[in-house]
């Protein structure tokens, strides 16, 4: 298979992670080449899981890394004592029973858990080397974006609503003619384009829940992030769209780093290059998608996952 | 074929849609809840009657007297009704005040629902804010009316009025507009602080998601948002300041025709004096100094007529499509 060819396949989303996984394990120098992007998730490295200390990445460069992350609610910690790291390129899942503490995990990430009055979280969060709380908010955000579990379009039209998330705070600059083709790569690339096309100008509330969804992502990615939090984002969903974003996370992996929580254990199988399993605000294991499902290091782990199959 | 299935003609037509599925019958309730349900219709059905007899009076009484020369002539000081014109300055004088309160009261009575609600800080501050408007919406107008009078006669207000070395006259459309803006703002705060506290979390979550400031937020996605609860409550306050009275009487001036006070065009209009279609009514009918009667029933019918069609706006505003705003813009011809 060549190089093309390869891209084509990965690019129409019939190469899942099982594909991915059964590919020659290549050594590529990492950098920001889009071919190298596009080659890294058709090749991942994941044959020398012997090599891999859990919590430690698969793919490239490390992005993201938590050490001793702990969020509090008032004085009741709901995350505890996560470290972990997260690296270019890849899908990361979070899996684990409910009020574990994912979301609040994902939304630590960007500071999002600040919004909440009483929340707290000690220990360090690391993008690309620098403590997350001494950015400025709104960079940060910009560099890691965020999809949630409901679709949460704005009441305007489906174009504001992507260029919305170009323009400049409040501003109105710049004007449309300047977004426009963002606009529609973004919605390309959110595989909602061909659907809306004909007006653009329409209320994004008058869409579908997964074209709102699709919406949301669009409008997520549209500014470019490095990385992309996905909180349960196929749950209002049925399994068409559900499909639909599955085949669009596996495109969008090629270039953003996606940390993504799912209830759906298959639909992690699926899209994820390492799995997390989270009980009780605990990191129980962490570590590629096949060994979590098939050879569980932890108990917790084990019955989870049994208890979910049957 | 149509002879070998003699039911074929009827399934032409649509099968008949039932808008409604069955329901409980009223006879199968409780004593209590019959009781009330008849209530509750006698209570509707009466008030309805009020509110018809009144719409019908005027009408009436609009049909009589209501000419379209009394729309478009200035009023006379005459004592007969034959000589003492028409109401057009009311008119003008009703619209500029609704314009000039509602131009002061929407951008304040905004941006403090903005800060109550989305700041709010210090708490204090916050809370005293929020029992101010409560006062004030709770205050009689002749109570504003005689405050504003005696504020606005103060030297410091000179330029808003007509004035002489003394001291202020204190009476004018901008003094006059000031006080009904007023009257205005509990509506405007009322409705935008109700809008703003039921915009979702999520929605702001989305806008901060997305690296956006707070202010930003509030400006883009916030405030477009609950634009048809702040056009609701502008409407309601300038009902309410066209059919407010006392501010008229007392800080308008109530005179009989706009009266400007200086020859520069907009400012002398607005330092001028004028009267709307209450005081009008009020100085025409038979309480006031009962000139014209049968032009204050016109009058009133007019102001009435006003009134109806701003609640029939409120009700459009909110109506407005299914989904809350941006409707599709109809294009023609596409
Ligand atoms: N705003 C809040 N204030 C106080 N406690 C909270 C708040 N949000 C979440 N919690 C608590 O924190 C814990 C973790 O919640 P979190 O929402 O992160 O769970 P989750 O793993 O995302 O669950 P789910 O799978 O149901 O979405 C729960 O015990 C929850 O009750
Ligand atoms: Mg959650």
């Amino acid at each position: 298979m060549s190089a093309r060819e390869r891209l084509a396949n990965a690019r129409s989303g019939k190469l899942r992670p099982a594909a991915r996984q059964s590919s020659e394990n290549v050594a590529l120098p990492i950098d920001n080449l889009e071919l190298t992007a596009d080659l890294m998730s058709v090749t991942p490295e994941k044959a020398d899981s012997t090599t891999q200390v859990a919590g430690t990445a698969a793919h490239g460069r490390e992005r993201l890394r938590l050490d001793d992350v702990s969020v509090f609610y008032g004085n009741t910690p709901a995350v505890k004592n996560v470290s972990l790291s997260i690296s270019h390129g890849e899908v990361l899942a979070l899996i684990g029973p409910s009020g574990c503490g994912k979301t609040t995990l994902l939304r630590t990430l960007n500071r999002l858990t600040e919004l909440t009055p009483n929340a707290s979280h000690s220990g360090q969060i690391l993008l690309d080397g620098d403590e997350i709380d001494e950015l400025v908010d709104t960079d940060l955000r910009s560099r890691i974006s965020m999809v949630f579990q409901q679709p949460n379009p704005f009441p305007m039209s489906i174009f504001d609503n992507v260029g919305f998330a170009l323009r400049e705070q409040s501003r109105r600059r710049p004007r449309r003619p300047e977004l426009e083709p963002l606009v529609n790569q973004a919605l390309q690339r959110a595989g909602l384009y061909e659907e809306v096309r004909g007006d653009l100008g329409r209320s994004a509330l008058r869409l579908s829940g997964g074209q709102q969804q699709r919406l949301c992502i669009a409008r997520a990615i549209a500014q470019k992030p490095e990385i992309l939090l996905m909180d349960e984002p196929c749950s209002a969903l049925d399994p068409r769209s559900t499909a639909v974003i599955e085949d669009l996370i596996g495109q969008l992996s090629k270039d953003l780093t996606i940390v993504i929580v799912t209830h759906n254990l298959q639909q992690a199988r699926r899209i994820a290059d390492r799995v997390a399993f989270m009980y009780l605000g605990d990191l129980v294991e962490i570590g590629e998608t096949e060994q979590i499902f098939t050879a569980p290091r932890e108990q917790q782990t084990r019955e989870y996952i049994a208890g979910v199959f049957g | 074929m149509a002879s070998a299935e003699p039911y074929s003609a009827p399934s032409l037509l649509p099968p008949r849609r039932r808008r409604r599925g069955r329901r409980s019958s009223l006879r199968s309730w409780r004593l209590r809840d019959q009781a009330v349900f008849v209530l509750a219709w006698t209570v509707g059905i009466g008030l309805f009657a009020v509110v018809a007899a009144l719409v019908g009076f005027f009408a009436v009484r609009g049909a009589q007297y209501l000419r379209p020369d009394l729309l478009v002539t200035h009023p006379a000081p005459s004592v007969s009704q034959a000589g003492s014109g028409g109401f057009l300055d009311a008119i003008e004088g009703t619209v500029l005040l609704g314009v000039i309160g509602l131009l002061i009261a929407a951008p304040i009575g905004v941006t403090t629902a903005v800060w109550v609600v989305e700041y709010g800080r210090p708490r204090w501050l916050s809370r005293i804010v929020e029992s101010t408007v409560e006062m004030i919406a709770g205050t009689p107008d002749i109570v504003l009316a005689i405050f504003g009078l005696a504020l606005f006669e103060l030297g410091v207000f000179a330029p808003l009025s007509y004035s002489e070395p003394g001291g202020a006259f204190g009476r004018s459309f901008l003094t006059a507009g000031a006080m009904m803006s007023l009257v205005a703002l509990p509506s405007v705060y009322v409705a935008t602080r109700n809008g703003l506290v039921a915009t979702p979390r999520q929605l702001r979550e989305a806008s901060y998601a997305l690296g956006k400031t707070r202010i930003a937020t509030i400006r883009r996605v916030v405030l477009p948002g609950i634009r048809r609860d702040i056009a609701t409550g502008s409407t309601l306050g300038l009902g309410r300041i066209i059919g407010d009275t006392a501010i008229v009487i007392l800080v308008l001036g109530a005179t009989l025709r706009i009266d400007t006070q200086s020859s520069t065009p907009l400012l002398g209009l607005l330092r001028g004096t004028g009267s709307t279609l209450t005081s009008y009514i009020y100085g025409n009918s038979p309480a006031g100094e009962g000139g014209a009667p049968q032009k204050a029933s016109a009058a009133a019918a007019l102001l009435l007529l006003i009134i109806i069609g701003l609640n029939w706006g409120v009700g459009r505003i909110g109506r407005i499509g299914g989904p809350p705003l941006h409707e599709p813009k109809r294009r023609l011809g596409a």
